[in-house]
């Protein structure tokens, strides 16, 4: 299990980096997207990998932590989730506006000098 | 009762500030009596403190600010404090009355008088700071205050020059001075000011000492503008007058005077200090006595002349001698008695008049008789006039030069530095007021002269009484302030001193009489040729311009920058992101080989059996996101439908391994990701693969994809390293192990990570919820003002040939095939809409114990809303639901922050969370958390920002719509 999802981190993270060194703002925003994919599983998987033992507590009595996954990294890619889509959104709404503007959608604002 | 008191004198002014800040634009009077209000209590508390700080007592009060470093917010007062807080307050409320005749009905009075007041705050946290580091705080609060009050007008160029000039000196000694405090603090082993006092053998004996003196000496002598910083105190005169009778007289740039007394009995009396601190004040007197003589400019004449006296407060100082510094101290006083009153006249002459030009004015003694004898009287103590505070302390000063000849060797030419000093200043102030005054009325004013509003004059009144009855009775008035600060900076050290008036005659008095009589000598020789001076810069030194100096090293440093951004910057963000990826990779790299490494010994084999489901789940993972990447440039709908593939595999991932709550935000968060994306897509026309690329950047194009790839490869290979590295070793005992134990009892919930989210870590999530609100925000601003790029105008183009075919065919009219395709989507969306919310409803109430929560809740939510926006465009939902995203945001943040403020009303700290179980009847028992009203802002919150940005977003295509049927071009709304 370890191996197969730490490839599929490197390949996300690999589509996600590629993606963001590309010169069209729309790529850009796809490779942040895939890039947040994978950042999000990294985070998740350091509290390591457990099936079938999700953090809720069968019964309030039965409070060791060794029957569940660690619920910190959980906690915190809930939330990175939720702002990685403003994220994607703010992004957007920038390039949209950016092209708008300046009249390309590279990157930079505007064509690169041949 | 004294501590309420000593908090009350430090934070009336802020508070005054709050208030003034608030009230409406043009209210003069209310805002400058709230001013004057504020100073004359604080004046009050300070004064009622005389019984805390007589004879060397002091009295402090204390507030932990940052515990874990040592620090305190302490407010103490001793004599030496107490004095200068007396100034600080009277002369401020004085001010305040002044300004409210000054200032033009068109300025706004509730920014001035509230920054004034803040300005006036900022001082007293530097004279009461009962701590070296919260010292600085307060001292840079008032360079940065400076700024925006001598930049008050910022209209004009020269306000702003003057005011980034202040605060760039100013603030860059506070810099050092912060430093200074901390090898202070260092060799001390405390900031707290009265330790800091009590070890001034350490600190002198200390090998850190001359650093921490040259530091502290830049932040002072900055301050004071002695030479060579001298410079922006001159820039500064384009401040309103009231400002520079304040600042520029009796505040700010006594405060670096105010240092350096304070820490003399800690920092003085060592061959360093003498050089140092003498060399600066007799440069700064000498030199600003000579440009005084030659300014035109009233104010620039008063500005300079401030640099000569605070010149001779800082020799004074630096003369090593407790008596010297009883004569500065006083010097002190009456310098801001007089000098507030004279930039006050000088503001009453350039208000009545037009113009401060001294070659212009005239005779003005016949149209304001009042005015003209108090600048007379003000003018005539700055020369050093018996029977004026100015003689008193000039005196003493005299005195202290023919004593010191006998110390040390340098000192002997003290006597005439001190005699020219004090001749020059009689030469600037007999032309001040003979040019202003006398002579034949001036013809050509802008405006007729006549005498200022009756209360505008009165603080000038004020102050010119305070001088002459300091001029006349020196003990009576003034001694038992004198003594308390002179006493509270030596103790039992403070010396014997008279402040009588007459001492016979002596050497000090002869040389007074003599430049008295030299002053009035040079002028009738020069006088009329200063006045024709070319040039308008001080004879010999009209090269020696700091300021141009200054001017050319900024914009040698703005050279400099810019020459190296040339050479090191990244202008374009794809060699920016190259160069941070790979300076990771490197850093990453390089701590892993020197680090702990992945020694092959140390990992465990993972005790799960891979599961060929899970690996055939990865290979469709990692295909997507290849072919996403692969797709992005020409198939942007593909590469969409891609990414959403790979969102869907980690969702599943999240599911498989544990994470039911990941699992069930990641789905709804990627439903709302895509329609995102599809919306963009609208504006975001397709590449054209047929742009043809030249034949020579061919190579260039491949190489650069090569080296991208290989970036790509390598990052990724590196993180599936780092991954497999961490995931293949033993958990070490983290945090969880609390969330985990405490939950129920704690928290009253059993799912664990909601409970993380809402209550043991829900600062967290309420700053998050700010940030997602903020986007929403931001998208909305920036959609308001979007103009879509030309191309992307017209409809598209499978709208265009549709509405062509429809047009073509006899029996359609247009928009029927849109609706016909809709006819059974946008029934099951409508439909989908109750059972949506009460899936958010389910989530919401469920969360605290089972997988769902908040977040997944409102973006559940959300769908439910933008789903109907889908099947039946915006105008139809508009008609029906009146959806205001931007209060759900409002009252989702209030709803969360006040459940968390709500704690206090129980005296508890802020998002403290209390549970309890309620048995409804019919449904059982229900968990009753506050965690979950903090749950339900969220939901609002998340319900807010999601649509506020897809519905924004979405209404974008109706603009063509709403332009051709106004017949008009486009219109800049969301």
């Amino acid at each position: 299990m370890e191996a197969v999802l730490a490839a599929g981190i490197g390949g996300l993270a690999a589509a996600g980096v590629w993606l963001i060194l590309r010169p069209r703002s729309f790529q850009v925003a796809i490779g942040l997207t895939l890039l947040g994919y994978a950042v999000n599983l990294f985070v998740f998987a350091m509290g390591r990998l457990r099936v079938g033992a999700p953090p809720v507590l069968a019964s309030p009595e039965a409070n060791d932590p060794t029957l569940y996954a660690d619920p910190l990294p959980q906690a915190l890619v809930l939330t990175a989730l939720v702002i990685s889509f403003a994220l994607t959104a703010l992004f957007l709404v920038v390039l949209l506006a950016a092209r708008g503007i300046a009249g390309s959608d590279h990157v930079d604002g505007r064509e690169p000098d041949r | 009762m004294t501590d309420e008191l000593l908090v009350a004198a430090a934070v009336l002014p802020f508070a005054g500030a709050l208030g003034a800040a608030l009230l409406p634009r043009r209210a003069r009077d209310a805002a400058a009596g709230l001013a004057g209000l504020s100073a004359l209590v604080g004046l009050g508390c300070v004064l009622a403190l005389i019984p805390a700080v007589a004879s060397g007592r002091s009295a402090a009060v204390s507030f932990s600010w940052l515990p874990s470093l040592g620090l305190a917010v302490t407010l103490r007062i001793d004599g030496l404090a107490w004095l200068f807080s007396l100034l600080v307050l009277g002369i401020g409320a004085l001010v305040a009355l002044y300004a409210r005749y000054y200032m033009a009905p068109g300025d706004s009075a509730s920014r001035f008088f509230s920054l004034l007041l803040a300005f006036m705050g900022a001082m007293q946290g530097v004279v009461l700071a009962g701590d070296l580091i919260q010292l600085v705080v307060f001292w840079e609060l008032t360079s940065l205050l400076s700024f925006l009050l001598v930049g008050y007008w910022s209209g004009k160029p020269q306000a702003r020059e003057g005011a980034r000039m202040a605060l760039t000196v100013t603030a860059a000694g506070g810099l050092c001075l912060l430093a200074g405090m901390i090898l202070i603090g260092r060799i001390v082993g405390s900031t707290d000011l009265a330790t800091v006092l009590a070890s001034g053998d350490r600190i002198r004996e200390s090998p850190l000492y001359l650093p921490a003196l040259v530091l502290v000496l830049a932040g002072a002598l900055t301050k004071s503008a002695q030479v060579p910083f001298h410079f922006w105190l001159p820039r500064a005169m384009a401040a309103p007058t009231p400002v520079s009778a304040y600042l520029h007289s009796a505040t700010l740039v006594k405060a670096g005077i105010f240092l350096m007394i304070r820490l003399y009995p800690v920092l003085a009396e060592t061959d360093a200090w003498y050089i140092l601190v003498g060399t600066a004040g007799v440069a700064t007197m000498l030199f600003g006595a000579w440009c005084a003589v030659f300014q035109h400019d009233l104010k620039g004449l008063l500005a300079y002349s401030t640099i000569s006296h605070l010149g001779l407060i800082t020799l004074l100082l630096g003369l090593d001698s407790t008596l010297s510094v009883v004569a500065a101290i006083f010097h002190t006083v009456n310098h801001a008695t007089f000098k507030a009153s004279l930039f006050m006249a000088a503001g009453i002459i350039d208000h009545e008049t037009g113009t401060r030009d001294l070659r212009r004015l005239s005779g003005l003694r016949r149209a304001m008789p009042v005015t003209a004898t108090l600048a007379m009287v003000a003018a005539a103590a700055m020369a050093g006039v018996p029977l004026l505070n100015g003689f008193l302390s000039k005196e003493m000063f005299l005195a202290e030069a023919v004593a010191g000849t006998h110390d040390r060797a340098l000192n002997a030419g003290l006597p005439l530095v001190a005699a020219v000093a004090s001749a020059l200043s009689v030469l600037y102030s007999l032309r001040f007021i003979r040019q202003t005054f006398f002579g034949p009325p001036a013809l050509d004013l802008p405006r007729a002269p006549h005498e200022p509003p009756r209360w505008m004059r009165f603080p000038v009144e004020a102050l010119v009484v305070a001088c002459v009855a300091v001029g006349l009775a020196p003990g009576l008035i003034i001694g038992t302030a004198l003594e308390i600060a002179v006493v509270a900076v030596f103790g039992e050290r403070a010396p014997a001193y008279s402040l009588s008036l007459w001492h016979g005659f002596n050497l000090p008095l002869a040389l007074s009489l003599a430049a008295l009589v030299v002053g009035v000598g040079l002028y009738r020789l020069l006088g009329p040729r200063i006045d024709t001076n070319p040039r308008g810069g001080p004879w010999l030194l009209d090269r020696l311009d700091a300021a141009r100096l200054f001017d050319r090293a900024m914009v040698g440093l703005e050279r400099g920058a810019r020459w190296l951004e040339d050479r090191l910057g990244a202008a374009r963000l794809q060699d920016q992101l190259r160069i941070l990826l790979l300076v990771a990779l490197v850093l990453a790299l390089t701590a892993l080989l020197h680090g702990a490494g992945i020694a092959p010994a140390t990992l465990r084999l993972p005790e799960a059996g891979l599961d060929p489901a899970f690996a055939l789940l990865w290979l469709v993972g990692g295909a997507s996101a290849v072919a996403a990447a692969a797709a992005a440039k020409y198939q942007r709908l593909a590469a969409i439908i891609f990414a959403g593939g790979a969102g869907l595999v980690s969702c599943i991932t999240f599911a498989w391994l544990s994470a039911p709550d990941l699992a069930a935000t990641q789905i709804l968060i990627e439903v709302v990701t895509t329609v995102l994306l599809l919306l963009g897509l609208r504006w975001l026309p397709k590449r054209d693969r047929s742009i043809p690329i030249p034949a020579s950047e061919k190579p260039r194009a491949r190489r650069r994809r090569a080296a991208d790839l290989a970036l790509a490869v390598a990052f990724g290979a590196c993180l599936a390293g780092l991954s497999y590295a961490v995931m293949a070793r033993p958990a070490g005992e983290g945090i969880a192990r609390f969330f985990v134990e405490n939950v129920y009892s704690g928290g009253g919930g059993r799912n664990v990570v909601n409970v993380l989210l809402v209550d043991f870590r829900a600062f967290d999530t309420l700053g998050e919820i700010t940030v997602l609100g903020i986007v929403g925000l931001t998208v909305l601003a920036l959609l308001r003002r979007f103009r879509p790029a030309a191309d992307s105008l017209d409809r598209p183009a499978p709208q265009r040939r549709l509405a062509a075919w429809e047009r073509a065919q006899p029996d359609r009219n247009p928009g029927d095939s849109m609706a016909d395709a809709m006819r059974v989507p946008a029934t099951v969306m409508t439909w989908l809409f109750p059972v949506l919310v009460v899936l958010a409803l389910h989530l919401f109430l469920r969360g605290h114990d089972l997988p769902g929560g908040g977040f997944a809740a409102g973006i559940a939510l959300s769908i439910a809303f933008v789903l109907q926006y889908m099947a039946h465009g915006a105008r139809w939902v508009d008609e029906r639901l009146a959806i205001r995203p931007v209060t759900w945001i409002g009252c989702g943040l209030l709803v969360a922050a006040g459940v968390g403020a709500g704690s206090w009303l129980f005296g508890r700290p802020f998002l403290t969370t209390a549970f309890a179980y309620a048995e409804i009847p019919g449904l059982g028992k229900i968990p009753l958390a506050s965690a979950l009203l903090f749950d339900l802002g969220v939901v609002v919150l998340v319900v807010g920002a999601t649509v506020l940005m897809l519905v924004a977003l979405a209404r974008q295509s109706l603009r063509r719509a709403r332009a051709e049927a106004a017949g008009l071009p486009q219109r800049e709304e969301a």
